[in-house]
């Protein structure tokens, strides 16, 4: 029996892209909403195990940190706060197939084509993406170029995500007059004078 | 054959073993720490805390252990059983995976990852489900309200814990945890002239204000006192473990002091300068560095253990004043004030 030397590699990709898929499968089959986003998840961590296997560790642990940790997170809660009857939902649903089918297959041609261009010209991915440098970390190569080659529109990204911070804050910002809130500066700012009062109280009279 | 033996068998051996011996270990240490806890507890109340089993007390944790493992464990008739046992394991598994990447000493860890600080910060980011599926696999409204309360509560922490994390990032130059604790062999005491000060090198005199900001945050990520809203018995049952018991209870019990751990030792990496030696002078640098690794880590338990028997409990909005309105500002203007000084005075690592 001849191994390859790399057998271990190969290994996990299989088990990160086979588990990747099927729970990709059981986010639409699932029948508990939440089962779906919990296995949403479970695709999100086998995606970033799969960025491991290529080398890309830095976007890996960056897609747990922002999806899993942050993003999915508020998806669960919408999901366990809403009381939709799913089933019901669910009963339309061969009325959407022609649609699904579509945009299934013109991913799936896009996907082609992407890949396709790749192995018909193998210098497309140089001409496409600057080369990955083998004596830095890849988190250096990708801040040496996200800095100064892109640096435009690494800042244009982020106005656009300080505008959207702004809009959701707006949007739920309500000042209700009759709610009592700690103002910890008031607390803090009070003095003697403003806090107390003297007075003289005559007996029997009360103030 | 033999290249598949070398190239793949051997080194799957080697890091089962070694991750085998680092979870009998880090378990064992964790017992202890348990204990360790109780103990300063009941000293700062002028108790004597558990004294019973074994000789004062030291094997109170094992006889808990004994104590949880031999109950029936109840599933509730209502609960999600899958996603209700599946809830420990998540959180015990994340724990006990972060010690992965923890250097005790140069070259004592089973991965030096490149990204090692990422790693632990998405680790701790992921404990929030455990809390999240437990409260609501059990079907409880009290278990749940607690779930949801603890998940903001740990959402709203990590934001300030991560920018605490890039100032440190700032002044070493790498992600790579080996790497931080190397470049606190250099700072203040090379500077002022007295390398044998090494303690004066670390990022705790310099970065003074995150390292209490990371405190904060660590004790408000691991739902420590006086941050621990999500077992706020005066208020809600129990938590979001109101439902468990025996086993899975223990899981979560496990789950939750590893992560304090992992909290301490990430403390004693990023501000404590890891296995370095305080004084470097002849007899403090004989000592293995593991040693001086424990004490610092040690020493943050204490610190920790102190806030548990000291601090009154926050208020909800109050803690959540605390992490947006307070930390967030201070570690947002500390990651450009340490930037510009490093950027204009000269100080960036080289990369």
């Amino acid at each position: 029996m001849i191994l390859p030397a790399t057998l271990l590699p190969a290994v996990f990709f299989y088990l990160f892209a086979g588990m990747c898929v099927a729970c990709a499968f059981m986010v639409i089959a699932g029948k508990n909403p939440v089962h779906s986003v919990l296995y949403l998840i479970l695709a999100f961590v086998n995606a970033s195990g799969l960025f491991v296997l290529m080398g890309a560790e830095f976007l890996a642990m960056i897609l747990i940190v922002v999806y899993v940790g942050a993003v999915a997170v508020l998806f669960l809660f919408v999901v366990m706060m809403l009381d939709v009857d799913f089933t019901e939902l669910r009963q339309g649903v061969l009325q959407y197939l022609p649609i699904g089918i579509v945009v299934g297959v013109i991913f799936f041609f896009e996907l082609v084509a992407v890949v396709g261009a790749w192995v018909i010209a193998p210098g497309m991915p140089q001409a496409i993406s600057s080369p990955t440098p083998t004596t830095i970390t890849n988190t250096e190569a990708l801040g040496r170029v996200l800095y100064t080659q892109y640096v435009y529109y690494f800042q244009a990204a982020g106005l656009v995500l300080l505008v959207a911070m702004i809009g959701a804050i707006v949007l739920t910002l309500r000042h209700k007059p009759n709610v009592k809130r700690q103002n910890i500066s008031d607390q803090v700012a009070r003095t003697k004078e403003t806090a107390m009062e003297v007075r003289q109280v005559r007996p029997g009279q009360g103030i | 054959m033999l290249e598949f033996w070398t190239a793949d068998l051997w080194p799957l051996i080697v890091i089962v073993a070694q991750s085998l011996m680092l979870l009998v270990i880090l378990l064992v240490s964790i017992a202890y720490v348990l204990l360790a806890d109780r103990k300063i507890w009941a000293a700062v109340q002028l108790r004597r805390g558990p004294n019973v089993v074994g000789p004062w007390g030291l094997l109170q944790s094992f006889a808990d252990l004994l104590k949880f493992v031999f109950k029936e464990p109840v599933i509730p008739s209502g609960s999600n059983k899958g996603v209700f046992l599946l809830a420990p394991l998540v959180t015990c598994t994340l724990a006990l995976g972060a010690w992965a990447v923890i250097p005790v000493n140069a070259g004592w860890m089973i991965a030096d990852l490149n990204v090692g600080v990422l790693y632990i910060f998405a680790i701790s980011s992921l404990m929030v489900y455990g809390i999240i599926m437990a409260g609501w696999a059990s079907n409880s409204k009290y278990a749940f309200l607690s779930a949801v309360r603890s998940a903001a509560q740990m959402v709203s922490y990590e934001v300030s814990i991560g920018f605490v994390i890039i100032t440190v990032l700032l002044c070493a130059g790498s992600l790579k945890l080996s790497a931080i604790v190397e470049a606190q062999n250099h700072g203040l005491a090379t500077m002022i002239g007295l390398p044998w000060l090494s303690f004066l090198n670390w990022y705790w005199l310099p970065l003074l204000p995150m390292f209490v900001v990371f405190y904060v945050s660590a004790l408000a990520e691991t739902n420590r006192p006086p941050f621990d809203l999500v077992e706020a018995e005066s208020e809600l049952v129990a938590g979001f473990m109101v439902e468990y018991g025996s086993s899975p209870y223990m899981m979560f019990m496990l789950g939750e002091y590893v992560a304090i751990a992992t909290m301490c030792a990430m403390g004693t990496i990023l501000f404590l300068g890891g296995w370095l030696p305080p004084i470097a002078v002849a007899p403090f640098t004989w000592v293995p560095g593991v040693i001086w690794f424990v004490l610092k880590a040690l020493f943050m338990f204490f610190l920790f253990a102190m806030a548990k028997a000291v601090v009154p409990r926050y208020r909800y909005d109050q803690l959540m004043r605390l992490g947006w309105k307070v930390f967030l500002p201070i570690s947002l203007a500390m990651v450009v004030i340490v930037a510009a000084v490093l950027q204009f005075g000269g100080l960036a690592p080289k990369g």
